[in-house]
Formats: C-alpha cells, sequence, structure tokens
C-alpha cells in the first residue's frame, strides 16, 4: 500500500465512524455486557479509551468538543448517566481540566479528552494537578500541530508537550499505545496509576489508533485490575494532605469526609498550607520528582521485539511501530537482524531499556511523526559513542511513516 | 443574629496555622470573610459540608484562613473547580470567593456559563475596582477615568456591570452590597445560602493601600464612609429621579427567581435515563 492510500483511508474512516456513532447510541458496550462474556468486536480507538475509562471505574467527565477525540466525549454523554457518572460539557478546556481536578478532589475518578490546541489550553491545569497531587487522566488524541494545524491527520508532535507543557519542573507519567487493545488497556493503567501516584496522568493517542477500527475482545470486568486512592485512615486532626511518611504515595482524603484540608496551587508544606520557607519548597519538589523517579519500575513498560539478534534497531511508539514492524519482517525475510523497541511509556523515559538497546546494536533508527523529539532522549543516552548510529525518520505533512521507508533505511545502514 | 455568640468568628478560623494574614491594613477582605462566617455560623450549617473555592488575587487568599474544605485554585478557575466539586457532590455548599479580575476578566467566560447552567454555586465578588495582588493594574470594573498603574493617564476604556452581566447569563440570585454595609452582605449571604441555584453578590470594597492611593480617596475609614453617602437601596432608587441616582452604587437584591437548578436536572437526567433503559 502507497503512503497516499494509507493516508487516504484514515482520512475516509473520520466521517463516516462519526455518521454510525451518531446513528447508534446504544453502546457497543452495553451489547457485550448483556451478555455474559465479552465476545471479540470491531471498535475504534476513541471507543476503546471511553469503555476503558468507565472499566476502571471513571465516574466523571467533564470536557470539550474537539478533533479527533470528540468520540470519547460522545460515548461516555451516553453512558455515564445510565451508571450515575457525571458527564459535563464545559465552554472550554480551560474549564475542563479544572472541572475534574475539582471533582477529584471531592472523590471522583474523573478523566477529560482533547487534542493539541485544548492540550495547550491545559497545562496550567495539568500542572495545578501535579502540584496539588490531585488524581485525574487526560487523553490528547494528537493532531498535526502547531496552532490549529491539520486537525484530522495524524502527528506524534505532543511528545515533549506532555513532559514540559507546563512551566515549572514537573515530573510526568505519559502513556503510548499501539493499537485500539492497547488504547483500552492503557487508559485503565492511565487511571489506575493516577489514583495510586496522586497526579495528572496523560495517554498520548494517535490521531490514526483513535479513528481505526480493530477487532478487540475485552477482558472480563472481574479481570480487570482496578487501583483505587488510598484513603486516611487517622482522625482529621492527625491527617496530612502530603504525608512524607508514605513513601511518597499518601493517602487521600476528598471534600466532604470531614478532613477540612486546603489544597493550593502555592508551593506548600505537608499540610498543604502555602509556603516560603526554602527547606519546605525543596522538600515539596523532591517529593514531586521522587514519587515518580523512585517508582521506575512500577511505571516504565516496554515492548522488545525481536531484539534477542539485533544489529539495528527501531526505537518508536504508537503508529510508528506498527510500521516499524512491517519493516522487520520484510528485512528479517532478507536475513537483516533488526528489532523493536517500543515505549508504552515515554515519561519517565525508559532509560535502563534504551540503555541497553544502545550497548547490542551498532545502528538505531527513530522513525517520528515530528521533527525529531524522542530521539533526543536516546542520544542523551548515547554518552561516549558516536551518534553516527542514531539515524532520525521524520514526517510532520500528515502522512504515516511507511513500512517501506523504514525498511530503506535499514537498508542504508545495514 | 443576637443568638450568635460574639467571638463566633473566632471558632470557624484556622488561627493557630495561618496567621498574619496577608492582607494590608483597611481591606476589605476580612470584613466580608466575617460576614461569610456568621451566615455560615448563622445557618447551622456543618462546616464539613462546606467547600470554599477561590482563584488567584488578595480576595482568592480567604480561604486558608477558614477551617472549611478549602480550595484555592488558578487566576479565572475557580467557578470551574467549583464546578466539579459541586457536579460529584450535590450536597456541598459551595462558596466562590472572587475578585474583579480573577471573576470578570481572566474568568468571565466561566462565570457567565455557570450562571447560564444556573448551578448551586454561591459566588462572593469582592469588587476593589483594581488588581491588588500585583501593584494596581487596571481591572474590569475600574470606573472611566480613574487611575491605575497601567492607566497612569485614566482608564479611558468603560467598567463593567458585573451584577447586570450575570443577569443577562441567566443567574438566578443576584445581589450588590458594600463593604461599609455588614449586615446587609451578611443577610445577603445566608439568603444565597439558602437559595437553590446559581448566586451572585458583588461586595463593593476598599483597597485605600492600592486603589485609593492612587485615586486619593482618602484612608479606608473615608472610603467606607463614601460607600455609605454614595450608594442607595434599590428601593429608594426607584423612587429618585435618575439624576439622583446616577453614579450611585446601588444596593439590594437586584434579582431571585427559581429556574431548574443544574445538579438537580442532571440527577433528574441519570434518573429518566435509568428508568427508561429499566423498562
Amino acid at each position: 500500500m502507497t503512503e497516499k492510500e494509507i493516508s487516504k483511508q484514515t482520512k475516509h474512516k473520520t466521517p463516516s465512524d462519526k455518521a454510525s456513532l451518531a446513528a447508534k447510541p446504544e453502546s457497543k458496550l452495553e451489547e457485550i455486557q448483556a451478555k455474559h462474556e465479552r465476545k471479540t468486536i470491531l471498535m475504534q480507538g476513541n471507543e476503546a479509551v471511553a469503555y476503558g475509562a468507565l472499566d476502571a471505574g471513571v465516574n466523571f467527565f467533564a470536557g470539550y468538543p474537539i478533533t479527533p477525540s470528540t468520540e470519547i466525549a460522545e460515548i461516555l454523554a451516553a453512558e455515564l448517566p445510565k451508571r450515575n457518572g457525571v458527564f459535563v460539557q464545559m465552554e472550554d478546556e480551560l474549564a475542563s481540566i479544572c472541572t475534574i481536578i475539582g471533582a477529584s478532589l471531592a472523590g471522583a475518578k474523573a478523566l477529560t479528552a482533547t487534542s493539541g490546541p485544548g492540550f495547550s489550553l491545559m497545562q496550567e491545569g495539568i500542572g495545578f494537578a501535579k502540584i496539588t497531587e490531585t488524581p485525574c487522566v487526560v487523553v490528547d488524541v494528537q493532531r498535526v500541530g502547531p496552532s490549529t494545524g491539520m486537525p484530522t491527520s495524524p502527528a506524534q508532535g505532543d511528545m515533549m508537550q506532555s513532559k514540559w507543557g507546563s512551566h515549572g519542573d514537573s515530573p510526568a507519567i505519559v502513556l503510548y499505545p499501539d493499537s485500539v487493545k492497547e488504547s483500552y488497556e492503557l487508559t485503565i493503567r492511565a487511571v489506575n496509576l493516577s489514583e495510586k501516584y496522586r497526579t495528572c496522568v496523560i495517554l498520548l493517542l494517535d490521531e490514526v489508533i483513535a479513528h481505526m477500527r480493530e477487532a478487540v475482545c475485552l477482558p472480563d470486568i472481574a479481570n480487570v485490575k482496578i487501583i483505587n486512592r488510598i484513603k486516611p485512615t487517622v482522625p482529621p486532626q492527625w491527617y496530612k494532605h502530603y504525608d512524607e511518611n508514605q513513601k511518597y504515595l499518601s493517602p487521600l482524603a476528598s471534600f466532604g469526609e470531614g478532613y477540612r484540608f486546603h489544597v493550593t496551587g502555592l508551593t506548600h508544606d505537608s499540610h498543604g498550607f502555602p509556603t516560603n520557607k526554602p527547606g519546605e519548597a525543596a522538600e515539596m519538589m523532591e517529593r514531586l520528582r521522587k514519587k515518580i523517579s523512585y517508582n521506575i519500575r512500577d511505571l516504565v513498560q516496554i515492548e522488545s521485539y525481536q531484539m534477542e539478534d539485533a544489529k539495528i534497531a527501531i526505537f518508536a511508539a504508537g503508529i510508528s511501530s506498527r510500521a516499524a514492524k512491517a519493516a522487520i519482517a520484510s528485512a528479517r525475510a532478507e536475513g537483516i537482524k533488526v528489532g523493536l523497541l517500543r515505549p508504552l511509556t515515554i515519561w519517565p523515559f525508559p532509560d535502563d531499556a534504551v540503555r541497553k538497546m544502545l550497548r547490542n546494536v551498532d545502528t538505531v533508527i527513530v522513525p517520528e511523526l515530528n521533527q525529531g523529539q524522542l530521539i533526543h532522549e536516546v542520544e542523551r543516552l548515547t554518552k561516549g559513542k558516536s551518534d553516527g548510529g542514531l539515524i532520525p525518520i521524520n514526517k510532520v505533512s500528515s502522512e504515516l511513516i511507511t513500512p517501506n521507508e523504514i525498511l530503506n533505511k535499514i537498508k542504508e545502514v545495514c | 443574629m443576637a443568638n450568635i455568640p460574639q467571638r463566633i468568628v473566632h471558632e470557624y478560623l484556622r488561627h493557630d496555622k495561618k496567621f498574619p494574614h496577608v492582607w494590608c491594613a483597611g481591606c476589605s477582605n476580612g470584613i466580608v470573610l466575617g460576614a461569610i462566617i456568621r451566615a455560615v455560623a448563622s445557618l447551622n450549617i456543618d462546616r464539613n459540608d462546606i467547600v470554599m473555592v477561590s482563584g488567584i488575587g488578595c480576595s482568592s487568599r480567604m480561604p486558608v484562613y477558614v477551617d472549611f474544605n478549602t480550595l484555592h485554585t488558578l487566576h479565572g478557575r475557580s467557578i470551574a473547580f467549583a464546578t466539579g466539586v459541586k457536579l460529584h457532590k450535590p450536597h456541598l455548599k459551595v462558596i466562590v470567593v472572587t475578585g474583579d479580575g480573577d471573576c470578570a476578566a481572566i474568568g468571565g467566560n466561566h462565570l457567565i456559563h455557570a450562571a447560564r447552567r444556573n448551578i448551586d454555586l454561591k459566588v462572593v465578588m469582592i469588587n476593589n475596582n483594581i488588581y491588588g495582588m500585583t501593584g494596581g493594574q487596571c481591572s474590569p470594573t475600574t470606573p472611566h477615568n480613574a487611575y491605575a498603574t497601567t492607566a497612569p493617564y485614566g482608564n479611558i476604556e468603560p467598567d463593567f456591570d458585573i451584577c447586570n452581566l450575570a443577569m443577562g447569563a441567566g443567574a438566578t440570585f443576584v445581589a450588590r452590597t458594600t463593604a461599609f454595609h455588614v449586615q446587609e452582605m451578611q443577610s445577603m449571604i445566608k439568603e444565597a445560602l439558602q437559595h437553590p441555584g446559581f448566586s451572585l453578590i458583588e461586595v463593593v470594597s476598599a483597597c485605600p493601600v492600592i486603589y485609593g492611593r492612587l485615586n486619593k480617596k482618602g484612608g479606608a475609614a473615608q472610603m467606607l464612609k463614601d460607600f455609605r453617602d454614595n450608594s442607595l437601596p434599590l428601593a429608594a432608587v426607584e423612587k429618585l429621579p435618575p439624576e439622583k441616582v446616577e453614579g450611585k452604587i446601588i444596593r439590594g437584591i437586584l434579582r431571585k427567581e427559581i429556574r431548574p437548578e443544574f445538579t438537580a436536572e442532571y440527577a433528574a437526567l441519570c434518573k429518566r435515563v435509568q428508568t427508561e433503559r429499566g423498562e
């Protein structure tokens, strides 16, 4: 299939998908839940995110319409009222992020979904969720940027924004699926991690995955692992909103439970009250950093594909990794030893896995639908090595990187 | 209010933790806080059921001093955060404390949409006609020709009437008073707390240190006296010729009406959806 054909296909899918959704308000989830066992069904990435959110226990959604994420809101608008959850369409994305944080502080499992322009607007709120350690999930279905860009076309341009988008240092947890099924799984994981680590977790989705339909067998709901925030067991007078004695994963009370705590976006002490003391400020920042960096093993997920004997590695996330897998199949057929390292967690960056990869291969190819973002993280770990072995493939034209383009690059270097 | 002990305010303050406060001498914010606390106390509302939400600015520093559930948020976004709290736990009383810049400039969009939804939030907007926290810049309520650090030659923009804006957007309880009229303020807050719907109370307040100084308004006491002398109760306005009303602060409950409230409507929607499915 040529590049044009692929891009045409993805473009054609969007309107027809929307039409079918509008025509069928009754959800597939209902259909499958009616039967005791869930069976394989065809669904979009955006649908998988919505059903993943529901299975993870999300009971609050506030959002603002934006292509290519809108189906997530549409499905949740139909589903949440059925189970006493809240769906509210806000006046903008600034309100959306703030509303889900407010809901989370009142005890909700809250999520919003958006795309580049909305994601930009949400950054201040994301910073607030991080400094106040309030669980929430933001799904960013990426589209071509900057600015309005190309609303219905795929790009992987928000890799860095998802980590550095809000001002100041704020460690990030960002997950990145490569398929519809994984969109479901990582949505659940995003909600779980947000509850466990008390932070805003970001799920990055490719536009193509959001709108692509694949056959998915959802697990039986009984087999879905759910993590809920730890609730305090101490009496209110002993409660600390940020308890430093709990391995940085401290219990979280909700408004209306008698704890009467204070939450502020100002730098605060362990009770949550604002502070100007350098010692307490440093302690708060260290706490935010350590709760991520001390738990790398729990947070980082990677897929290592045919890497055992590889001399050439491809490092790619999301949809670009699927083109890479096709290229690997062709290259292997010709006897070229090439493999793929795919991060399912892009932040925190999988440093150890990348270091191991760099030790074992001569060349790393990094295909990305941007002008070069994750490649700099790989480069950071090439210490001492010549960077001649690091080869980018970039595209920001609205088209995907094709298997052939990757295959040609493999052949050039082998 | 005779049945309330004199020092009731002290019982609600986090005095062991967060004092002295950040407000300047002569600031009206403390007067408003006192009125809110006395209104809450007079209604015997459990303080565990009160969430006080604010944005950024002088008035928005209020929540930290008071022993409710308190949430000090981002500039302009207090109403959005409060919407989340209220929608998830509709039984909570959610009070938003905000200023003229926070509420009417950067947060104007949230104000009008919350008013349109008629969500049961109690917004107390303390209007000191200026950005105090950042040192005296022009706000949407800085009067025409008044001075601010960013209007050194006088403000050429017309100012916003926030009560009119809220009424236009659909708020169902709208009232205005001044920092001088403490009893009136307290009873308005009390009435708003009992009103099922979006409520906005504008408190015209004194910022003697910044607004007063830039505009030669005299000290705090003089500014409060001016509020007394330059304001009219709504009932009096109706009887006066227009020229006597010109330039006066009109006090009173400007609107009180009952319209379906958002969280109640949402609960009804859930019930309807679930019943239809059950059949």
